[in-house]
């Protein structure tokens, strides 16, 4: 009898203690939200990829803290987007989120993320609603916010004196802040102001005006195919080389296989570029060609660095189990970002440098932006005073 | 608008145009001859430009790898036919526009597994990859007036083997009466068979052409499809001759809507609201000829002969 109670004690005992090895163990949920579907399902690979690239280096842990990732594909539709996120945080009850790569997807599941209680890191996506009036202590940006890009092209345009302008963008929402992100800093005349259709195939009849009134400098802002289609026929209207091409999302790691030799020499803008002079650059650019046999672009970078921003918050706040000691640890960005320098603000958008960006050619063969001047030092978006904030 | 600009673009609506007409001329015959609904078309012309991708960077040589295209999307056509289309020509219109849809998800999904998402392209052909001057300083790529001439040719083509041959007779007799063309003792199943293989090379065709100015990138035949639908209701269902006129009517109105709308919404308006109403319109001009034709001439522009 006895021998049965010291038996049943003992195993009692080991059950508790497998139960507490197991909790110290228990991993950290992460769900990355990104569009693998359609399109632009070139830029979410990249921000997945990033994400797991930064989670497979630290050998599957964050913070020293294994992790469970579960990769979510927004389709680019608002409404799919919702509903997926949804599930996902009321079923598995994720410490973070990361994600979208769009600002539409980004304003769907805010909501039901944030309500959860969950952590929202926006690895691409930075709308001015969300930096502003509509800012949350626990949504947090490590890209820019979304102006930003296109006055860094305005900027230049107007320090090399370039009187006259022809700028060109979708037709859409995101289309008319971008120009008028350009307009914020160019002060010159605007030659023309062209809203292209959002599947809009062949620009000859732009380019044929382009040439015609030759402007000193041209803006566009074409994401994706949009791009690839305007500067190859860019470049086959023998328009290359000679009015200078500023453009933000059109040349970028994503396009530039397609693009190819008609993009070099062309100009964007951005925060970091693969061939950024710093030794974690140089490991990450190697250990994603490596991985995933393309040069890595922003998206990838910026979740990267999503990634890393919440080993550094898991680390400090030791675990995840404490969203105010997380929440404190995240504000501090106390990582070593592959820009180098990067602060949050207090609305949870960073502080930092931006430069323009060139397309060369490597001598690999491949194409990539090169850093090519820095445009901004240590800019924060101006939304920031409408957020509550401290 | 200077006049040598206005040259340019009615230039630019024509080539365009003819690469309409390049995917619309397939589209129409599958349509007319066979009273079948392809919603497919359009990702046949992705799949050609895809193949183009890959045989133009194989061989080295456009076009020897526009010549594989083509015969890749012929066998493609021909498998298409046997393993689906074959079962749906009995079956009424809305049983193909579901079946064609359900292939649209299918091939964009099968590329972007095959190819990747991220968009791809094919090089411009050397000897074809330099500029015209024309006047005012203006370039033209060479390209273009390449692509007009083969989209002229396979119109000439088309045109001879609709009007001049055996084939092309059962092809006309088939559009207006597809029933009695078989109780004469013509094999009517066979006569579709290449039909149709013959109308997805053409939108293989239209594609491998496209890739070297398009961005080549899973969805890049739905927006044609579209467009393409448009061009042959404009010109009249079945109708080559048709698609053709209704095709650089959509291009040229099309092309001089969108470079043309702006200045000349600035005469009476601010140029704020111009440029929202501009861009508005513009893309909107090519339905509202639509509409306009479908009023004045349901059957379109130039139906074909038997048909009303």
């Amino acid at each position: 009898m006895t021998t049965f109670r010291f038996g049943l004690a003992l195993g009692c005992g080991a059950l508790a203690l497998s139960i507490a090895s197991a909790q110290a163990q228990e991993p950290i949920k992460i769900g990355v939200v990104s569009v693998l579907t359609g399109p632009a399902a070139s830029l979410g690979q990249q921000v997945r990829d990033g994400f797991q690239l930064a989670v497979d280096k630290n050998g599957g842990k964050l913070g020293g803290v294994p992790v469970k990732i579960t990769v979510i594909d927004d389709e680019l539709k608002p409404d799919v987007a919702v509903e997926r996120v949804r599930s996902f945080v009321e079923s598995e009850k994720p410490a973070f989120v990361v994600g979208p790569v769009f600002s539409n997807i980004l304003g769907a599941i805010a909501k039901p993320v944030l309500d959860s209680g969950a952590f929202l890191i926006s690895p691409n996506a930075g709308p001015s609603t969300m930096a502003g009036k509509a800012c949350n202590k626990n949504f947090f940006v490590t890209s820019y916010q979304n102006d930003q890009v296109h006055e860094v092209l305005g900027k230049y345009a107007q320090d090399q004196n370039y009187k006259r302008a022809y700028i060109i963008a979708p037709n859409y929402q995101a289309g008319k802040d971008s120009l008028a992100g350009f307009k914020r800093y160019f002060k010159g005349e605007i030659v023309d102001e062209v809203y292209a259709p959002l599947n809009a195939m062949d620009f000859s009849a732009d380019l044929a005006k382009i040439a015609s009134s030759k402007p000193d400098v041209v803006f566009a802002f074409l994401p994706g195919g949009l791009g690839v289609n305007f500067v190859k026929q860019w470049s086959q209207a023998g328009l290359q080389g000679k009015i200078p091409f500023l453009s933000a999302f059109t040349v970028d790691e994503s396009t530039l296989p397609a693009q190819q030799d008609a993009a070099v020499g062309l100009y964007g803008g951005m925060t970091w570029a693969p061939n950024m002079d710093n030794p974690q650059t140089k490991d990450f650019v190697k250990a994603y060609e490596a991985a995933y046999k393309i040069v890595p672009g922003s998206y990838a970078q910026q979740s990267y660095d999503a990634a890393m921003l919440i080993d550094s918050a898991v680390k400090a706040a030791g675990g995840a189990g404490n969203p105010d000691k997380l929440r404190e640890a995240i504000k501090k960005a106390d990582f070593t970002s592959l820009r180098g320098k990067f602060k949050f603000n207090t609305n949870g958008y960073p502080i930092q440098d931006f430069y323009l960006v060139k397309v060369a050619k490597r001598a690999d063969g491949k194409f990539q932006t090169e850093i090519a001047q820095k445009v901004f030092s240590d800019y924060a978006d101006p939304h920031a005073k409408d957020c509550g904030l401290k | 608008m200077t006049l040598s600009l206005l040259i340019v673009q009615l230039l630019n609506g024509l080539q365009f145009g003819i690469l309409l007409f390049l995917v619309a001329a397939g589209l129409t015959l599958v349509f007319g001859v066979m009273d079948f609904i392809n919603l497919a078309h359009g990702v046949q012309y992705m799949l050609g430009a895809y193949l183009a991708v890959t045989f133009v960077s194989l061989t080295g040589s456009f076009l020897l790898g526009l010549v594989l295209a083509l015969a890749a999307a012929l066998l493609l056509g021909l498998a298409l036919e046997f393993l689906v289309f074959r079962h749906l020509y009995e079956r009424d219109h809305l049983d193909q526009v579901l079946a064609t849809f359900g292939l649209i998800l299918l091939l964009n999904q099968a590329v972007k597994m095959i190819w990747g998402a991220a968009p791809l392209s094919v090089p411009v052909p050397e000897f074809l990859s330099g500029n015209v001057r024309l006047m005012d300083g203006i370039l033209y790529p060479t390209y273009r007036f390449a692509l007009i001439a083969a989209g002229l040719g396979v119109g000439a083509l088309l045109w001879f083997v609709v009007e001049k041959t055996r084939t092309g007779m059962l092809l006309r007799a088939g559009a207006s009466n597809a029933p009695m063309v078989s109780a004469l003792g013509v094999d009517i199943r066979k006569l579709f068979m290449i039909v149709f293989a013959f109308g997805t090379m053409l939108a293989g065709f239209a594609g491998a052409m496209a890739a070297p100015i398009l961005s080549v990138e899973p969805g890049m035949g739905d927006t044609v499809l579209i467009l393409a639908f448009v061009v042959i209701v404009v010109g009249g269902i079945g109708s080559i001759r048709g698609a053709f006129v209704g095709a650089l009517i959509v291009g040229l109105v099309d092309t001089l809507g969108r470079s043309s709308m702006n200045d000349l919404l600035r005469l009476f308006m601010a140029p704020a609201s111009a440029r929202a109403t501009g861009a508005a319109l513009s893309s909107m001009l090519i339905y509202l000829v639509m509409a306009a034709v479908l009023f004045v001439r349901p059957e379109g522009l130039l139906p074909a002969k038997g048909r009303s």
